[in-house]
């Protein structure tokens, strides 16, 4: 039986894995051009280029490390998330046998990975209603690599001299900015949530990777300190692939969150050059009406 | 680009310095977690496995066999290699090896290696993996795949121009150290003036 819904997740997977979204590849294609000539720098933005033209004609994963799949929902009230589940695990393990997600998902206790992708968390699907009709989904792929130098800060941070104001959260951003340099294959993005648990301080941080590279934040005091850390952190030298170079993040997302009184997190999540994120909005016959990126 | 050809000599590698462009032509091995594990702990080269005077790439490819039954390499990007940290310079000693491929660096322990033995560190693009996988040529054999899985078995491959950076030379230096150091300095100093600036 024919699945329009199964169909346009599969594409969605497949498009997210094998192109990277205009607005990632205009920033890294300004950053070719700020980054000194014959330095290994641009040599390296060169390759990462090429590689994104590759991968896109040939419709093969932009980075073998496919990440962890996770998908943000807008449903319209009333909308059968169960159902949607079931097809977007059926999409997961279909869009790996063709080779758009390696076999990349493996049981945390026995080691076994399986093979489809599936598995607890696996994939990640966070849920969200609107007033529309329509059904919007966005899927990341997020790496393993960059995964790993994600931090979550608990300030005070004394070694760092951070306290609880502004200046702190722009000291252990920059810290971790200091700390990825070579991991996480640069040039980056940070998401950024101030404040929050240590489960929402994160997940926050995450849902800003949704937001146009290019957009500024409605929050005047968070767009300064967007502006600012993208400043200083490409004044800092640590460049592409930590190989020298102007070019050290290609954004800064922040958002921020309530806190209890007796915490303040800051918690940075980092996303490689590979920001593989895409979106769809469905028609009424789930086929893919636009595409959001 | 300096092109740096099979087999790999000490002299040829100890006239490279960190910053070098090269293009690798010639056989390399895979080797990730599993195979440093089981080298170090004394486990014996399978025949064919040829490391001395060679090159050792910290990758786990995507390998598919084709309707021929020839082995395919879809994508082949190093993975982080400061994880074979504990394992490398023994490794380098031992079996004689030239040349380490992967990203991010490597620590103190197989810089003193790569000086020592006439070794360097080359760093390939992380996630360029479609970019990487066109420069192997040919899939020459593949070892001790049923023990450890695809991933992380011996991939024997002939790889052609493939791009790296020599980022640790047989001299001790180190390009990672170096930019740390100078990105730390100049990241205290805008924390300082910032706060100076707010507080006069
Ligand atoms: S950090 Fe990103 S680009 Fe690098 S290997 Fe992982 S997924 Fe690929």
């Amino acid at each position: 039986m024919p699945d329009p819904l199964l169909d346009s997740l599969i594409e969605l997977i497949r498009r997210t894995s094998a192109e990277l979204p205009d607005d990632v590849n205009a920033a890294l294609v300004r950053s070719l051009e700020s980054e000194k000539k014959g330095t290994i720098a641009e040599s390296a933005l060169k390759i990462i280029e090429r590689n994104i033209e590759l991968a896109k004609r040939k419709s093969q994963p932009i980075c073998q490390d496919t990440g962890s799949v996770v998908f943000y929902v807008q449903c319209p009230v009333g909308y059968d998330q169960i159902q949607f589940e079931e097809t977007a695990r059926e999409a997961v393990k279909q869009a790996t046998k063709r080779g758009f997600l390696r076999q990349n998902s493996v049981d945390s206790i026995t080691g076994r990975n399986d093979g489809t992708n599936l598995g607890p968390g696996a994939p990640a699907i966070h849920f969200h209603q609107h007033r529309f009709p329509q059904l919007e989904v966005c899927l990341i792929l997020k790496g393993g690599g960059c995964e790993n130098v994600g931090a979550q800060y608990s300030l005070p941070a004394e070694k760092l001299e951070a306290n609880r104001d502004l200046d702190g959260c722009r000291r252990v951003i920059l810290d971790a900015v200091l700390q990825a340099q070579g991991k996480g294959c640069g040039p980056g993005i940070l998401g950024v949530c101030i404040g929050g648990d240590r489960a929402t301080g994160y997940e926050f941080s995450k849902q800003q990777f949704l937001r146009f590279l290019g957009d500024r934040n409605p929050d005047p005091v968070l767009d300064a300190l967007e502006q600012d850390i993208l400043k200083t952190a490409n004044e800092l030298g640590i460049g592409p692939m930590g190989f020298g170079g102007r070019t050290t993040l290609l954004g800064v997302k922040i958002c921020a969150a309530n806190r209890v009184p007796a915490s303040y997190f800051v918690s940075v999540s980092y996303m490689c050059w590979a920001f593989r994120r895409q979106g769809v909005v469905m028609g009424p016959d789930s086929s893919i009406q636009r595409w959001l990126y | 680009m300096i092109p740096l050809n099979y087999p790999f000599t000490e002299e040829q590698i100890r006239a490279l310095q960190v910053g070098d462009e090269v293009g690798i032509t010639g056989v390399v091995f895979t080797g990730r977690d599993a195979v440093h594990k089981y080298l170090h702990e004394g486990g014996s080269l399978p025949t064919g496995v040829q490391l001395r005077g060679g090159i050792i790439y910290h990758c786990g490819p995507v390998v598919l066999m084709d309707a021929a039954g020839q082995w395919q390499v879809t994508a082949a990007g190093p993975t982080t290699s400061i994880r074979e940290e504990p394992y490398q310079a023994q490794i380098i000693r031992d079996f004689g090896i030239r040349g380490v491929i992967g990203k991010g660096g490597m620590g103190d322990k197989t810089s003193a290696a790569c000086r020592e033995y006439g070794c360097v560190y080359l760093h390939a693009i992380g996630g360029a993996a479609q970019v990487l996988a066109e420069c192997v040529r040919k899939v020459r054999g593949v070892y001790m795949l049923e023990e450890f899985g695809s991933p992380e078995a011996i991939w024997e491959l002939e790889v052609e121009n493939f791009p790296a950076v020599v980022t640790m030379d047989s001299h001790g230096k180190s390009l990672h150290r170096e930019v740390f150091a100078a990105s730390q300095s100049a990241l205290a100093e805008r924390i300082a003036s910032k706060a100076g600036a707010r507080h006069p």
